[in-house]
């Protein structure tokens, strides 16, 4: 692991895992808590894999009532837990702790309900993004945030960093498609946020839990609204001569009011590195390559698809495909959706960044990256959700080598910081985790982050839910600027750890 | 010097009014922390389009925000509108026109209802009671609109979460927990909002039909189909009259669904959704742009409602229960309308006493929807729950309130005793 700080271990509570295990067999299947050293491996790391920890224990639950126990057990036994779906968050959210029990949710893998009438499926949290959309589309729906890694992410994963995907341009993140959860606080009480009905009065808890990582509650069902599948998609592929005149043509086709389903722009680089990954035929010419999804009616469909070309010419395109069939409008995305395997290929390991930006300063972004690219010696590649202004450099490293995965770190959180610089999110869909937690004082300042740990305190008042992650461990980084935690010594071991 | 009188000679308020009307933000976090300091509970107003909805509460102070206004940044290209939370929302309308966009999510205009004339009020009210108008089912609710607010807590301290750009959630979505808060968690002082090009042209299919059933069959139709609407209404045949419209070729009870988009593909979708619904033109009118943005003023205004004296309240239900829901309420003398295409009850009661709003909250409550009094008479007010909570969350919601209000002196029980 690299220059990572988390809570300080509990060595009574790493002294008793026997008895731990123990009384957690008490109340659930013992066969569903896992301590052996093999069982145990599989949980060690998510989609962040450049860290990894052994979690103490791991229990697999089936219920919201065996889950309110273990949870109360935890609490009374000054316990840290940290809750998994899929584990295939991109920050680290759900990475171990040494003294923690984690809570795999992999059993709550069922479908509760579809409910066409209401436009809306009730789901265990574990089931799969992609799984919701197989389950209605013989009827001709489908749920739309589509994370890239959808057929993997649990919808109760997505419920926990608010995720994305290509789509949410026109449809919104999870919390806008969000209906209900049922969830268990860390004193183990059951609740339900939400339900088939939309804005429950009161407290937008629904909205608070959204995208709170694991912190604030474990999700033991969700409902998500469902929608009819548009008629017709049809997509263009653009190339661009230079990255200004692709980021301008994002802006004006949004200011003329056409919201395409999606439009994603990548770097020369990457439209190299896919084409020769997935022969996708992308004008490898083009400084910057635009694909623009419209969905909808026929109609529809065609006039935005006249505009967008329109706009399109207007800012200098050098090539302009619009897709005849769906197979050739599947071909466009197909090198899109290989790009991170195809920077794969490229080096040992990548680091897929995920930052905000405002659509305008897309240009100003990208250049600030390739200088930082020279800088730290190590090569980039861009993937844009430009619609949205949601960034993902893919940074490419060596993870065996700590000097490279040391420059990879920081030259992650510069394009971070400059996203912040220039009016942006360190965040656009993959939450904060481990990975950004430190920078949270760049965008946040103490009263800010303060106020958001007294939340977390009021419903977690030892902190024991999925600590370490998401608030930075030096919480004094407001004075001080930036944190720097270097071989795991810190200035203030006392200082509580969120 | 003491050190509060210290703080106090550094005031340039006078803290003997009972009304501030603060221009600044220094001038709000000075009020606050002298009311935290002193205990002192503070009445939180923008426009007063809506302060009548909420619970009575005791507050020495008024804070009124109708000067704490003005846009402070709007980026057409974008998509977001930067302002203070005073600003009317008539303000903001008319500089979002210039450049042919909106709030796409309608806010209520209160106005009719409370004052007999348009008060849409100030966004801080807007954000801080989260109604949303008919394109809910399409675009979202306010809270999904908002995308970055600046804030006073209850002990003084501006806060801030969210930004400007659309994906922007870094820790928790604060966004959300303040709309829809009635001002009990903080003062809003800013808020960014995301805005979207207005649509090329808007229609609407007007169904005749007084039937309630066959009313929400053409809904639950429209809004699975692939026409994408934007809008059904259903007003049973006593609200017909109030809406007189060149193209509307019959009166009484109507379905009423709007198409939204480019001018081909709307007329396209249009005659698809009367083929789908199985119409025929004998009992159906067509409602051009002009008259569809009239059609759909005039619901997001209430102004069905607009003589009523009280009794007025906002019932939400899944819509596969709104039939029956209706037809439970047979015992009383009601006249209702139905919003978010099926799911969104505005119904007025001729009598309604405790006894009677306890059957229709338990008759909600049965059909897992939920039920605000927006009018009710004092006397009713005084003693019944305007907003409903479980045990549960009420504890969590005392805890929230005091993360953000410590001593609660921002609209205290306005949403609940204790609160």
């Amino acid at each position: 692991m690299s220059s990572l700080q988390m809570p300080k271990v509990d060595n009574a509570i790493m002294s008793k895992k026997d008895k731990i295990a123990s009384d957690l067999r008490g109340f659930i299947n013992s066969k569903n808590v896992l301590s052996n050293v093999d069982e145990l491996r599989p949980f060690e790391t998510d989609g962040l894999t450049a860290y990894r920890q052994m979690p103490l224990l791991v229990v697999m639950p089936e219920t919201a009532e065996e889950v309110s126990q273990i949870l109360k057990y935890c609490n009374e036994n000054k316990i840290k837990v940290v809750p998994r779906g899929a584990g295939t968050g991109l920050s680290g959210g759900s990475m171990p702790l040494e003294d923690c029990v984690l809570i795999a949710m992999g059993k709550f893998n069922k479908i509760i309900e579809i409910d066409y009438e209401n436009r809306c499926v009730v789901t265990q949290p574990c089931v799969t993004n992609l799984a919701i959309t197989h389950a209605v589309q013989d009827k001709g729906f489908y749920y739309a945030p589509d994370p890239s890694s959808q057929i993997a992410c649990s919808i109760g994963g997505n419920v926990a960093e608010n995720s994305g995907g290509v789509h949410s341009l026109k449809y919104g993140a999870t919390t806008n498609n969000l209906l209900g959860i049922e969830v268990v606080l860390m004193d183990g009480t059951i609740t339900r946020f939400g339900g088939k009905v939309m804005d429950a009065e009161g407290y937008d808890f629904l909205g608070l839990m959204t995208g709170s990582e694991g912190l604030l509650g474990v999700i033991t069902e969700v409902t998500v609204k469902i929608l009819k599948a548009p008629e017709v998609v049809k997509a263009a592929l653009v190339g661009f001569p230079s990255i200004e005149d692709a980021g301008n043509c994002v802006a004006q086709i949004i200011a003329e009011g056409c919201i395409p389903a999606g439009m994603e722009i990548m770097d020369k680089a990457l439209t190299k590195a896919t084409n020769d990954y997935s022969k996708a035929g992308y004008p490898t010419d083009a400084e910057a390559m635009m694909i623009i999804e419209f969905d909808g009616t026929e109609h529809e469909v065609e006039a935005y698809i006249q505009k967008a070309k329109e706009i399109a010419e207007k800012n200098n395109s050098s090539s302009l495909k619009i897709s005849k069939s769906n197979e050739e409008r599947l071909k466009f995305w197909a090198g899109r959706k290989a790009a991170f395997p195809a920077c794969g290929v490229l080096a040992p390991d990548y680091m897929c960044m995920d930052g905000s930006i405002p659509r305008g300063k897309l240009a100003e972004v990208l250049n600030e990256i390739s200088r930082l690219s020279k800088k730290y010696k190590l090569p980039v590649a861009n993937a844009f959700h430009a619609g949205d202004g949601n960034l993902h450099p893919l940074i490419m490293f060596d993870a065996n080598d700590k000097e490279s995965l040391r420059k990879c770190e920081e030259f992650g959180a510069d394009i971070l910081k400059y996203c912040v610089k220039v009016g942006g999110a360190l965040t656009g869909e993959h939450g904060v985790g481990i990975e950004k937690r430190e920078l949270m004082c760049e965008a946040f300042n103490d009263k800010d982050i303060q106020q958001q740990l007294t939340i977390k305190v009021a419903l977690d008042p030892n902190s024991l839910l999925n600590p370490g992650k998401v608030y930075p461990i030096l919480r004094k980084c407001a004075e001080e600027g930036r944190v720097h935690v270097h071989g795991g010594k810190t200035k203030f071991p006392d200082i509580p750890r969120f | 010097m003491s050190m509060e009188e210290k703080q106090n000679s550094q005031t340039s308020l006078d803290f003997n009014q009972n009304i501030f009307k603060p221009s600044s933000r220094d001038e709000i976090v000075e009020i606050v922390k002298n009311c935290y300091r002193k205990n002192i509970p503070l009445e939180i107003n923008g426009l007063k389009s809506k302060n009548k909805i909420g619970r009575n509460f005791q507050s020495e102070k008024t804070l009124d925000l109708s000067e704490y206004k003005g846009i402070i940044d709007y980026k057409p290209e974008e998509l977001y509108i930067k302002v203070k939370a005073g600003t009317s929302l008539k303000e903001i309308v008319e500089e979002l026109d210039k450049n042919n966009q909106q709030l796409a999510f309608e806010p209520n205009d209160f106005g009719y209802l409370f004052s007999g004339e348009s008060n849409s009020g100030s966004i801080g009210g807007v954000v801080s009671c989260n109604f949303a108008g008919s394109r809910r089912f399409k675009v979202g609710s306010v809270r999904d609109h908002i995308l970055g607010f600046q804030g006073i807590n209850g002990k003084g301290e501006t806060i801030k979460s969210g930004g400007t750009v659309v994906k922007n959630v870094t820790g928790y979505d604060l966004s959300k927990l303040i709309s829809g808060s009635f001002g009990t968690l903080t003062i809003l002082t800013e808020l960014s909002i995301k805005v979207l090009p207005k649509p090329e042209t808007s229609k609407t299919l007007i169904i005749k039909n007084p039937h309630l059933k066959k009313a929400l069959d053409y809904l639950r139709k429209g809004l699975s189909s692939s026409t994408d609407p934007s809008g059904g209404v259903f007003y049973p045949d006593y609200f017909g009259e109030n809406f007189v419209l060149n193209d509307l070729t019959h009166d009484g009870g109507l379905t009423a669904i709007r198409i939204e988009g480019p001018i081909n593909s709307v007329d396209q979708r249009i005659s698809r959704l009367s083929k789908e619904l199985g119409l025929i033109d004998q009992e159906l009118s067509i409602l051009d742009n002009e008259q569809s943005n009239i059609f759909w003023s005039k619901t997001k205004n209430l102004e069905v409602f607009k003589s009523l004296k009280s009794n007025l309240l906002r019932i939400v239900v899944p819509i596969s229960d709104t039939l029956q829901v209706i037809q439970k309420f047979k015992n009383y003398e009601i006249k209702y309308f139905i919003d978010w295409g099926g799911s969104l009850i505005w119904s007025s009661f001729d009598q309604l006493n405790t006894k009677i709003l306890n059957e229709i909250k338990d008759i909600v409550k049965n059909h897992h929807g939920y039920i605000t009094l927006i009018k009710v008479e004092e006397d009713l007010k005084a003693s019944a729950d305007i907003f409903t909570i479980d045990p549960i969350k009420y504890k969590i919601s005392e805890k929230i309130k005091r993360s953000f209000d410590p001593k609660r002196i921002f609209n205290p029980g306005k949403m609940y005793t204790g609160i």
